[in-house]
C-alpha cells in the first residue's frame, strides 16, 4: 500500500480523516484551555499576595 | 508518608499533599497515553485489515468505540467521587468530580460526532433517533447540565453538592445506554466486545481498541490532574503553603 492509497482510505478519506481530525482538535483543546487557565490562575495569584503584603 | 513515618492514603487526600504528588505524575500519564496512543493508531491503520463489509471506514471505531467506553466511565468516576464526596466531605473528590464533566462532555461529543460520521457512508443517514444514540445524547446533556449548574452557584461547596446529587440521578442512564442494543432493536449494532462470552471482533482489531482506551483513560486523567492543581491554587489561595509555593516559584 502506497501513501496516497492509504490517504484515500478507499473512498471513505472524507469521514475516516475527518473523525480523527476531529478528535486530535478536541483532546489537544481539552490539554490547551486548562494549562492556559493554569497561567491565568499563578498571574491572579502573584497579583492576589501582592495586595494582601501592601494591605498588611 | 506521613510524620510518623507510615504510608497513608489518607496524607494525599489533603490538597497540600496531593498537589506535587499530582504535578508528579503528569508527565507520566501523558506519557503512557502517547505511547499507547501511536502504537494503537499503528495496529489501527497498518496492521489490522480491511474489513470485508465496511472496507476503510470501519477505522473510525478504533476512535468511536473507545470514545464511547470512556463518555460513560468518566461519568460513572465523576458520580462516585461525587457521592464520596456528599458522604465524607472529601474536598479533593469534590474537586475530581467538578472537573470530569468538560472532559466526560468532550468524550460524548466524540462518540456522537465519529458515530455521525461513520453512519453516513454506512446507514446512510448522520442521525437516527435510535435507543443508543438516544441515551448517548442525553448523556451529553447530562454533562452539560451538570456544568451549567455547577456555574450557576458561587460558593464551589454548595456547587460541588448539588451538582453531585443531579449526577448520582443521572448514573440510571449508564445501565440504559449500555443495555440499549439489547433492550430495543433499533439502528445501532449490538456490542462487539462484551466481558460476557468471547468477542466477535479479530484479534488484530480488538488490540488497538483497547490500547485507544487504555490511551484515553492515562489521557483523561492527566487533565484531571492538570486541573484539579489550577482549582487547588485557586480555593487554597488563602493558605501559607500557597504563598511558600508562589514565592519560591516567583
Amino acid at each position: 500500500m502506497n501513501w496516497s492509497e492509504f490517504f484515500h482510505m478507499g473512498g471513505y478519506a472524507l469521514y475516516v480523516w475527518s473523525s480523527y481530525g476531529l478528535a486530535l482538535f478536541v483532546l489537544l483543546l481539552n490539554i490547551y484551555l486548562p494549562l492556559r487557565r493554569r497561567k491565568t490562575v499563578r498571574r491572579l495569584l502573584h497579583e492576589f499576595l501582592r495586595l494582601k503584603e501592601q494591605t498588611r | 508518608m506521613t510524620k510518623t513515618g507510615r504510608f497513608s492514603w489518607f496524607y494525599f487526600s489533603s490538597p497540600q499533599s496531593f498537589y506535587p504528588l499530582a504535578g508528579a505524575l503528569q508527565p507520566w500519564f501523558a506519557g503512557l497515553a502517547v505511547i499507547l496512543c501511536a502504537v494503537g493508531l499503528y495496529i489501527s491503520f497498518l496492521v489490522a485489515p480491511t474489513d470485508a463489509q465496511q472496507g476503510e471506514a470501519y477505522r473510525i471505531i478504533f476512535i468511536h468505540v473507545p470514545a464511547a467506553w470512556m463518555s460513560m466511565f468518566v461519568y460513572v468516576c465523576m458520580a462516585g467521587a461525587g457521592a464520596i464526596a456528599l458522604v465524607w466531605n472529601v474536598k479533593l473528590f469534590e474537586m475530581f468530580a467538578g472537573n470530569c464533566a468538560a472532559v466526560g462532555a468532550s468524550f460524548t461529543f466524540l462518540a456522537l460526532a465519529t458515530g455521525s460520521l461513520w453512519g453516513k457512508p454506512m446507514w446512510g443517514t448522520w442521525w437516527a433517533w435510535d435507543a443508543r444514540m438516544t441515551s448517548e445524547l442525553i448523556l451529553f446533556f447530562l454533562y452539560i447540565g451538570y456544568m451549567a449548574l455547577q456555574a450557576s452557584i458561587d460558593d464551589p461547596r454548595r456547587a460541588a453538592r448539588a451538582s453531585a446529587i443531579l449526577a448520582l440521578v443521572g448514573v440510571v442512564n449508564i445501565p440504559v445506554i449500555h443495555f440499549s442494543v439489547q433492550w430495543w432493536n433499533t439502528l445501532h449494532q449490538p456490542a462487539s466486545v462484551s466481558k460476557m462470552g468471547t468477542p466477535t471482533i479479530a484479534p488484530s482489531m480488538l488490540i488497538p481498541l483497547l490500547l485507544m482506551a487504555l490511551a484515553f483513560t492515562f489521557y483523561f486523567f492527566m487533565v484531571i490532574l492538570i486541573r484539579m492543581r489550577n482549582e487547588i491554587l485557586e480555593r487554597e489561595r488563602h493558605t501559607t503553603w500557597v504563598s511558600q509555593l508562589l514565592e519560591s516559584k516567583a
